[in-house]
């Protein structure tokens, strides 16, 4: 059944929006009458500029509010995520007590020349985050956090060394895409040396959700608002079903 | 000023513990030297450029030194000796080096360099638009400014597109621009060469970029009638390097501290103390101001829990400053506005960690840091978070004022970003104009008993790192519960006890200048 919506100001349907925006032209009627052309282009109606302001000679900011004119239907909307039943902490160490033979190896680090550790600490260290334990802590659970600024072959060179079963990545610096690069250069240097299917390979970070992780050949991308059971939980179960099937 | 009722017996002692703290690091400083004080010095005579790998000639000489000579003796026997048998200029000595026309490992055996003297005249030049950039500024600064000073930031990879949106910014009022480098560029054991265009979270530090944002800042400064100041990073393996760049091209104020470096970037320590070093006698012989990065520890650290923490660093950072003839009026200490907004009363805790930190340090021009861990997607919100930092930096006369972006969760801040918290820090700064004339403490209240303790848990554990010694210190992790181990992090390869023989004329001229300046 068709579900149709717009944004709601006040009113159910009403399609009230907000935006603001620079334009890289002068403060002036033409500015305005550019500013609000451009929102009329994105289907908007009833475009007001409530406010404008020179930013320098040639630079003009502008809020706008606006209807939008066409609904979209919530019926054909999907999210990818990650479909995965989250354990709790003594959960997960039950369930690799009994499906696993050996501690399992988590290895992680911030790469590139990224040098934010926040994220990967408040997976893996022993004290985590919110008050959520860190992977460290786990038992059954080995966790090596290699820091800041590890280059992929020094990671992948590292997660060969350990004998690693999960590989842990996290990018927080996202300007120009930089993540985008530095996480396809691993998963091609994975699979030139034919170890893809070696490591359940996980990513995250602010900007890091579960469909661009796939879209990147990984197995798994968790944002904000995720903990080490979050990421334990996939991960146990991803290995458990990877060592029944291809082994 | 006293608001506080903060001990000056108690800040005394911490100042004196701190002292022991630094001295016995200088002792070790003293005797070392690095490929980057050696290729700052290098700079100083007048090397510059790069060869047709791209390679800069300071790098050429320093690592022809490293591979096929000592480097412990120092760059200046070397040259010195080549000056005295090929009557050439440095740079000229440089290029023959890259042509394998000259191998100076011939001057290894000899004795200590009779012909020192001989680099005077390469010197001079240099030590003369130091001098020359430095009247400049005290001229520039002059003009009427007010502080708080606002500080906003740029950062989009690409200097000419840097170079647009700063002059915006200081159109718009702000008073201090800084250049933010990429990412990767402080673990780079050289300097790139020229204008850039391609950056990563900021734009590439060289000496043609500072020239470039120098030259578009007079400008503005000029049409405004108040100082534009100009903020680089000189933090990192190339610290005394990029301070020589910065004093040569006249920047008011560079990042400059060694802790930061080892912390957040996993320099090893003993490489970066002895760069900090050299760094920061340029710096205050060109009367550049110094920023220190203490802020930075509470996004690692909670920012009430740990705040000691900054204070005992502040000290800290303030006696090796000294060491290196700094006066205190260019001490840029840092401190920040990071308790978790959650915790009730968050605001007058912060009012009194601000207002101790600038009675500790009345001459120092505070840096002090807008909230950044707890700034999230929710914009409106951080609007807020950055008014209530507004008053606080206003309250209790921060001078360089970092300002808070809005969308400080999301990116490195847009052209409109910035014009909307120049607006919010002028509005504050004039509602709030003598307010802190107005304001006194209760003697007896939370806020004064917060810098009091404050103030007493950091005085123990300066006496805690005094114990210990300052390297066993950042083992074990003191600042921002960061761990980094002395012969480990980046850089330790370009570290080398100074033999009998070495000589340093830069360091000792510029010294000799500073003690006929007191
Ligand atoms: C703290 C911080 C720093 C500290 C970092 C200290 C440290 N040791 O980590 C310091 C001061 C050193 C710093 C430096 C820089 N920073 Co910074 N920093 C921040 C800040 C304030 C908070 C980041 C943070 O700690 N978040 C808290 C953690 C817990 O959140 P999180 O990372 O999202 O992690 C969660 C999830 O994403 C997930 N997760 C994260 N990683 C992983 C990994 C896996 C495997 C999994 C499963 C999950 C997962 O789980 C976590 C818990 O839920 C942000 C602004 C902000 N408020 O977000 C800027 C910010 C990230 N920094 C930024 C920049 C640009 C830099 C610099 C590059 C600036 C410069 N040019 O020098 C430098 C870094 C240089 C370098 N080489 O990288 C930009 C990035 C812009 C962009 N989009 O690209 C931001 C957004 C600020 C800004 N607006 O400019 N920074």
């Amino acid at each position: 059944m068709k579900q149709l919506i717009r944004p709601y100001g006040d009113t159910l349907n009403d399609g009230k929006i907000q935006l603001s925006f620079t334009l890289p032209i002068a403060c002036n009627k033409k500015g305005e009458a550019s500013a609000k052309a451009l929102v009329e282009s994105l289907g908007i109606r009833d475009v007001s500029v409530v406010h404008s302001e020179a930013l320098d000679d040639a630079f003009s900011y502008y809020i706008i509010y606006g209807t939008v004119a066409n609904p979209i239907d919530i019926e054909n909307i999907t999210v990818e995520t990650v479909d995965q039943a989250v354990m709790s902490k003594d959960a997960i160490e039950a369930y690799i007590k009994e499906k696993f033979d050996k501690e399992l190896v988590f290895i992680g680090a911030s790469t590139g020349t990224d040098a934010h550790t926040v994220g990967i600490d408040a997976i893996m260290n022993m004290k985590g985050f919110n008050g959520h334990y860190g992977l460290e802590r786990y038992q059954g659970i080995k966790a090596i956090n290699l820091g800041s600024q590890v280059d992929n072959e020094t990671l992948l060179k590292q997660a060969l060394h350990h004998h690693a079963d999960v590989i842990l990545i996290s990018q927080t610096v996202t300007q120009k895409n930089i993540h985008i690069k530095n996480l396809t250069e691993f998963i091609e240097l994975l699979e030139a040396e034919n170890l893809r299917e070696r490591f359940i390979v996980i990513i995250g970070g602010p900007r890091i959700d579960h469909s661009l992780a796939k879209e990147l050949g990984f197995d798994a991308g968790f944002g904000p608002k995720n903990y080490a059971y979050d990421v334990a939980s996939f991960a146990v179960e991803a290995l458990y079903f990877k060592q029944k099937y291809d082994v | 000023m006293n608001k506080l009722y903060l001990n000056q017996q108690t800040i005394n002692a911490a100042r004196l513990t701190a002292k022991k703290i630094a001295d016995s690091v200088q002792t070790f400083i003293d005797q070392h030297t690095t490929i980057s004080v050696e290729r700052a010095l290098c700079r100083m005579l007048g090397i510059d450029g790069v060869n047709a790998l791209d390679i800069p000639y300071p790098n050429i000489i320093v690592d022809h030194i490293k591979d096929n000579a000592d480097l412990s003796k120092g760059v200046a026997h070397y040259l010195s000796y080549a000056l005295a048998e090929h009557k050439h200029a440095p740079q000229k000595i440089a290029e023959m080096i890259d042509q394998n026309c000259l191998d100076l490992s011939q001057y290894d055996k000899l004795e200590q360099s009779p012909h020192i003297a001989l680099l005077t005249q390469y010197l001079t030049p240099q030590l003369n638009r130091i001098k020359r950039q430095k009247a400049t500024r005290e001229t520039m600064q002059l003009k009427p400014s007010k502080t708080p000073l606002k500080y906003v930031i740029v950062a989009t990879g690409n200097i000419y597109e840097d170079v647009k949106q700063a002059v915006a910014a200081a159109k718009q009022g702000a008073d201090i621009i800084a250049v933010i480098r990429t990412t990767g560029q402080s673990l780079l054991d050289y300097v790139p060469y020229g204008n850039t265009v391609e950056g990563f979270g900021g734009t590439y530090a060289t000496q043609a970029n500072f020239a470039t944002m120098r030259v578009a800042l007079d400008q503005v400064s000029d049409d405004q009638n108040r100082p534009i100041y100009l903020v680089n990073y000189a933090s990192g393996l190339c610290m005394s390097e990029i301070a020589v760049m910065g004093a040569l091209e006249r920047l008011d104020m560079m990042l400059n501290d060694a802790l930061y470096g080892i912390i957040f970037r996993d320099i090893n320590m003993q490489r970066t103390f002895i760069d900090q070093y050299f760094s920061r006698v340029i710096s205050a012989y060109s009367g550049i101001t110094i920023n220190t990065g203490e802020d930075n520890y509470l996004t690692t650290s909670d920012a009430f829990l740990e705040a000691h923490t900054v204070l005992a660093s502040q000290f800290i950072n303030e006696q090796f400053a000294l060491n290196a003839h700094m006066k205190k009026s260019l001490m840029g200490l840092g401190h920040a506005y990071e308790i978790d907004p959650a915790m009730p009363n968050s605001f007058l805790y912060e009012i009194a960690q601000a207002q101790m930190a600038r009675e500790i340090f009345p001459e120092a021009p505070l840096k002090y840091m807008p909230p950044t861990k707890h700034m999230t997607g929710d914009i409106f919100q951080g609007v807020i978070q950055n008014a209530l930092f507004n008053i606080t930096a206003v309250s209790t006369d921060q001078t360089i004022h970092l300002l808070g972006m809005l969308t400080e969760a999301i990116h490195t801040p847009f052209m409109s970003d910035r014009a909307q918290a120049l607006k919010n820090a002028q509005y504050i700064a004039s509602a709030f104009q003598d307010f802190s004339k107005e304001i006194k403490f209760d003697e007896n209240g939370m806020i004064v008993a917060r810098a009091q303790s404050v103030l007493s848990e950091a005085n123990q554990l300066l006496s805690s790192i005094k114990n210990m010694g300052l390297f066993t210190a950042l083992e074990n992790g003191v600042f921002a519960s960061t761990k980094r181990q002395m012969t480990s992090g980046k850089g330790l390869e370009g570290v080398f006890k100074k033999h009998a023989v070495y000589r340093n004329p830069v360091l000792e001229l510029m010294k000799k200048a500073m003690a006929g300046d007191v």
